[in-house]
């Protein structure tokens, strides 16, 4: 497939430090959306603050870069008032689940239409290399020189327990199956979330010694289980593992179907 | 017996708002529940599904403001409304209406402040706040109205010129106008003159969505328009995308600030009753005007030539306004419900060149006509 014809060439170089993973799910996106032949004018992309934000910067769609944390304030409105717009949010650990943690939750809870793509790196890169809410724990951060002391958000499980609608993990590694989360995702009606693992090699690794960008991607090649296999796993087994899969996969009425049937009883009872 | 006319009708100055916004054009709403500003929320929950509109509570006020930033976007009109606590709230992403130029309303109905201060009682504390809430320099509109029909027409207007300089435009009412009910005469939607925002004219590889052109006011696309163009907070250029510059931040910027400035005379409204005479000037706004109208009503009927200005755009401020009229006048009384800042902006305004007797109140209790009678027939 052409990429190019997705990007804006004169925008870069991107920002993204080597060894990044960010490009990579960059790349799956656009993938995903070439297989699906949307029209680039009915794609809008959304995003907060933060490396996985500048995303949209790269794309020819419509594209938002909105405040820390409240890029699914904004796609919620825009979704809302724009119904023919697919609206695909991008957003990092701490930009979704730190200061917009309220806002997931509950796009969640309300189904909205809107994919969310998640890049999860466990820390803050941008600012270079705080703690994040998905940093795991004892792991080291700028501002947690002693070890991260809290536990972990598990971004997907969050989801699924707020209600979202499809849900599922992949990392930069396994590069196919993110592909098709992000395709299922796109396609799925309501909220869907792919949360994708990728590596910061400037912020996280040098600081946590996990070694070079490659040593990173095959670190989560090494420590991904299944969602199947996990299920027969031990707490302790688990211990370092990262679970992919699809989480969740249900249908059931989206935000904007059930609002069109409230404007269905308004104007009935009018 | 009379046939009842349709078109009056019994409304409380936040179903004014909200109605107003309908007529004006609104068909997004995002909104969280917060006293004095409630009801504004509740009657468009009803209101908008029937005209095919979307309301929508959202999980705090931050998310209101960012949710109407985005319907704005695309396309639709969009209000958030809120008071005290929630205005501070949605600072940030007014900010980000403001350099992002996306035309939206945002109603305060202000209550006793600091923090949770007075929820049920008026205040008009945040002048200066609904002009510096959001940091950086930037400008914005802000108006007061006084009463229910001023609610509704200054709704009207707030869209439009949001609309007409693609601004977000601040409603500056309060409880006591929030919550009183008066009789109202709608007035025909014909006559309202709705304004809607200048769309681009040239194909999508040439639009500029920050471009400078003569008006200082760029064309909008809406997203799904067929211009795919980029939206952000961080400092951009004409095409919209982030720049570091100086100069090109420089131009934007002060294009940005002029936009407004430069249209101040279309902007600042102001009303004065008995001032071609006045000896002393009292200047007020929203619903502590009314008991100032009513205090020089009665100062002129015990001979004392006392004249009332009343501001109705508060932002950009209506300062020559104040200077041309204050010129012949011996003393100024500013009253509000806060503890001068209206009064210190009116000292600037006049180049400190006469006293400026202030008359404040911050307890929740309103400014009575008799408090400001007193201070006039005390500079007597």
């Amino acid at each position: 497939m052409d990429y190019l014809q997705y990007l804006r060439l004169d925008k870069m170089p991107h920002i993204w430090c080597d060894g990044c993973g960010h490009g990579i799910i960059l790349k799956s996106i656009l993938r995903s959306i070439d297989k699906l032949g949307w029209d680039k004018n009915d794609i809008a992309m959304v995003s907060g603050i933060g490396c996985s934000s500048r995303t949209p910067g790269y794309v020819d769609f419509n594209t938002l870069h909105t405040t820390h944390g409240r890029a699914l304030a904004f796609a919620t409105g825009l979704k809302i008032a724009n119904p023919r717009l697919h609206v695909i949010v991008v957003s990092g650990d701490g930009d979704a689940t730190a200061i917009g943690g309220n806002h997931f939750i509950h796009a969640a809870r309300r189904n909205i239409d809107v994919t969310m793509i998640i890049y999860n790196n466990y820390i803050y890169g941008m600012t270079g290399g705080q703690v994040s809410p998905t940093t795991p724990s004892r792991k080291k951060a700028s501002t947690a020189p002693y070890g991260n002391p809290d536990e972990p958000f598990d971004i997907s499980r969050l989801a699924q327990a707020a209600g979202a609608a499809y849900v599922a993990r992949s990392t930069v590694y396994h590069v196919g199956r993110t592909d098709k989360y992000i395709e299922q995702a796109l396609t799925k009606t309501g909220f869907s979330v792919v949360e994708v693992l990728t590596p910061c090699p400037t912020s996280y690794g040098r600081r946590n010694k996990e070694g070079t960008a490659v040593d990173m991607m095959m670190a989560q090649k090494a420590n991904s289980v299944g969602l199947e296999r996990a299920k027969n796993m031990s707490e302790e087994e688990l211990e370092g593992k990262i679970i992919t899969g699809v989480f969740v996969d249900k249908d059931q009425k989206s935000y904007l179907t059930r609002y069109n049937e409230v404007v269905e009883q308004a104007r009935n009872a009018k | 017996m009379e046939t009842p006319n349709p078109n009056v009708k019994m409304w409380q100055g936040n179903v004014a708002c909200a109605e107003a916004a309908l007529a004006a054009g609104c068909r997004f709403f995002a909104g969280y529940p917060i006293t004095p500003s409630t009801e504004i929320a509740e009657v468009l929950s009803r209101r908008l599904p029937m005209v095919g509109g979307n309301f929508i509570q959202m999980e705090d006020e931050i998310a209101a403001m960012g949710a109407t930033i985005g319907a704005s976007l695309g396309g639709a009109k969009a209000m958030t409304a809120t008071s005290g606590p929630g205005f501070s709230l949605k600072q940030e992403n007014i900010g980000f209406a403001v350099m992002a130029e996306v035309p939206c309303v945002i109603v305060n109905v202000q209550r006793g402040g600091p923090s949770t201060g007075l929820p049920t009682h008026a205040a008009q504390g945040e002048v200066m706040q609904s002009r510096w809430g959001t940091h950086g320099d930037h400008p914005i509109i802000v108006l007061s109205p006084c009463s229910v029909r001023e609610t509704y027409d200054m709704t009207v207007r707030a869209f439009n010129l949001a609309e007409k300089y693609r601004t977000p435009v601040i409603l500056l009412s309060d409880e006591l106008v929030g919550h009183l009910t008066e009789k109202v005469e709608v007035p025909p939607i014909e006559q309202l003159g709705i304004v809607n925002r200048k769309k681009p004219l040239v194909s999508p590889d040439k639009y500029l969505p920050y471009e400078l052109n003569e008006s200082d006011i760029p064309a909008m696309a809406n997203f799904g328009d067929g211009y795919r163009y980029h939206v952000t907070g961080l400092a951009h250029d004409e095409t919209g995308f982030p720049t570091n510059n100086p100069e090109k931040i420089q131009v934007q910027l002060e294009r940005l600030n002029r936009k407004i400035d430069r249209y101040r005379d279309d902007i600042v409204e102001i009303e004065t009753h008995y001032t071609e005479d006045a000896d002393i000037l009292v200047i007020s706004f929203g619903s502590t005007a009314r008991s100032a109208r009513r205090a020089v009503i009665n100062a002129r009927e015990k001979g004392i030539k006392a004249g009332l200005l009343r501001l109705k755009t508060i932002w950009p401020f209506p300062d020559r306004e104040i200077e041309e009229i204050s010129a012949p006048v011996r003393k100024i009384i500013v009253a509000e419900m806060n503890l001068g800042q209206i009064a210190h902006e009116v000292e600037w305004a006049t180049r400190r060149s006469k006293p400026v007797v202030r008359v404040n109140k911050i307890n929740g209790e309103p400014i009575t006509p008799n408090e400001i009678f007193n201070a006039i027939i005390a500079q007597d």
